[in-house]
């Protein structure tokens, strides 16, 4: 693809100043690495963790899901029409969203395998009963869009909202500057909370990231993106970070990459996401790929995702084979460096038998097995503010 | 005594029948902070173009070639505790590894400095 038919952010101008290193992400044009002192994937990473950094994440799918108009429902009720129509795509109580509540959920196939990980939240706001704000992936928002609206039918809508910009705020300084910067009350929300802010126009934001560190995601319209953009850059805590720290970043606190961790073959209990699927679904077992799903519950699934820690300096990358005793048992679905440990880190899936902590692995590199060792995730711990 | 420098961003300095290779600053630059390097084992025999290491930064894995076919006399071992020095000095203490020339005259047709900073503007 040619870097003329990539689509720019909203804010590219402001970036184009600043950023060193630009990439094709998602059919995007994204800034990779930032210049000057705090420039590089590395330096980015460190100042998240001790300091803030914002990233730009409006190639990311935002929408909101509503009933139609004169729905006539109120509260718990219009919540409950709208998250019974989300809930057969998947296994997430959505339905049990408290008001200003955001979960982590993935969008099923038939099989139980994952098509997309995804956050749905349900607004703080009574006027917004029977709404859901749902944020996809970038490379899967088109099919995911479609597979939503189409299911839903004439019994909700979709309006996607990707034409606005999503702001990541993320680091412990995160919540100073958004206080001093956006809304005094942002202090008081908690992690996974949703909120909506009269300032730069209207804002939607939830405590949530991508990095392990607490922070914010903020959806603001693409008018008001770059005073509010300006404004937290212009705090001395805030440095603007690349897509390439962003992927150290969530490496290091063991998140899942759609295409990577997650695929269409893969099961949220595979993916040691089985705590996404609440008590009430799992008793019904009413969601895409139920049937394999509770029985990978009960008995175990076949692979499981584990942390991977390489024994020497040479990372070990997505598509390196794992092996005990020359048979294959694995393989690495993403690997880098850990500036925190100093060390590389990798994610991937195992057999079963093999995914407890302290077995001792081989990663091919390059033809040659270098030792590893299995791990428990994060690599980094969380820094969330929970409630 | 010259810096000659490859298209794939290589340099190598000629000193005798010997050549220490390693890569530009320019590509050090794009590359970004250097995590590991795979060198060479000594002994092994290397084709100009061909396979000699692997640079890894912090985003990725680069295939580094060597710029003058010979046998591999010398590795950096200070690389292996402190790839850093790759991003401090890629044309100095960031060297890779020394090869004994197997054809005198290969780094004939390589790029100068002057040729090699229009390149890699380019």
């Amino acid at each position: 693809m040619g870097e003329a038919s990539l689509k720019k952010l909203p804010l590219d101008a402001l970036w184009r100043a600043s950023a060193k290193k630009f990439g094709d992400f998602a059919g995007y044009d994204m800034p990779l690495e930032f210049g000057g002192q705090v420039g590089g994937l590395i330096p980015e990473h460190n100042w998240t963790r001790t300091n803030a950094g914002l990233f730009d994440v409006s190639h990311m799918g935002p929408c909101f899901f509503a009933l139609p108009k004169g729905h006539g429902l109120e509260g718990d009720e219009a919540h409950k029409a709208v998250s019974a129509i989300i809930e057969e795509l998947v296994p997430g109580d959505i339905q049990g969203l408290k008001p200003g509540q955001v979960r982590y959920t993935t969008l099923l196939n038939a099989d139980g395998g994952c098509l997309d990980d995804l956050m749905i939240a349900r607004p703080a706001e009574p006027g917004a009963a029977g709404d859901l704000y749902i944020v996809v992936n970038a490379g899967t928002k088109e099919q995911d869009f479609a597979l939503i609206a189409q299911n839903a039918g004439a019994r909700a809508n979709l309006v996607r909202a990707d034409d606005r910009c999503l702001l990541a705020l993320q680091g412990p300084a995160a919540e100073a500057v958004a206080r001093a910067v956006i809304a005094d009350e942002l202090g008081a929300m908690t992690f996974m909370q949703v909120k909506r802010f009269d300032a730069f126009g209207r804002l939607t934001i939830t405590r949530s990231g991508y990095t392990g560190e607490d922070g914010y995601e903020i959806l603001v319209r693409a008018e008001q993106a770059t005073a509010l953009a300006e404004a937290l850059l212009a705090h001395g805590d805030v440095k603007p970070i690349g897509l390439g720290a962003r992927d150290s970043l969530r490496l290091e606190a063991g998140l899942c990459l759609y295409g990577h961790e997650l695929d269409e073959t893969i099961s949220p209990i595979e993916a040691d996401l089985a705590w996404i699927i609440q008590k009430r679904r799992r008793g019904l077992g009413d969601f895409p790929g139920g049937a394999r799903i509770l029985k990978e519950l009960a008995e175990g699934p076949v692979r499981k995702r584990v942390g991977i820690r390489p024994l020497d300096r040479a990372p070990a990358r997505d598509g390196v084979e794992i092996q005990v005793d020359g048979r294959k048992i694995g393989v690495v679905t993403s690997g880098g460096f850990s500036p925190i440990l100093n060390a590389p880190v990798s994610m991937g899936y195992v057999e079963t038998a093999f995914a407890t902590p302290g077995t001792k692995v081989d990663l091919i590199v390059r033809g040659t097995p270098r030792a590893g060792e299995i791990v428990p995730l994060p690599f980094v711990p969380h820094r969330y503010k929970k409630g | 005594m010259t810096t000659k420098y490859t298209k794939d961003h290589e340099w190598v300095r000629i000193e005798g029948d010997v050549a220490v290779v390693g890569i530009s600053t320019f590509a050090a630059e794009q590359l970004g902070d250097v995590v590991y390097v795979e060198l060479p084992a000594i002994g092994k025999q290397v084709k100009q173009g061909g396979d000699m290491a692997v640079v890894e930064s912090a985003k990725a894995a680069s295939d580094v070639y060597a710029p003058v076919s010979g046998e591999i006399i010398a590795v950096n071992d200070a690389l292996n505790g402190n790839p850093e020095k790759v991003n401090e000095g890629a044309e100095g203490d960031g060297w890779f590894c020394k090869i004994r020339i197997a054809n005198a005259g290969e780094a004939d047709a390589l790029m100068d400095a002057s040729a090699y900073a229009d390149f890699a503007k380019a």
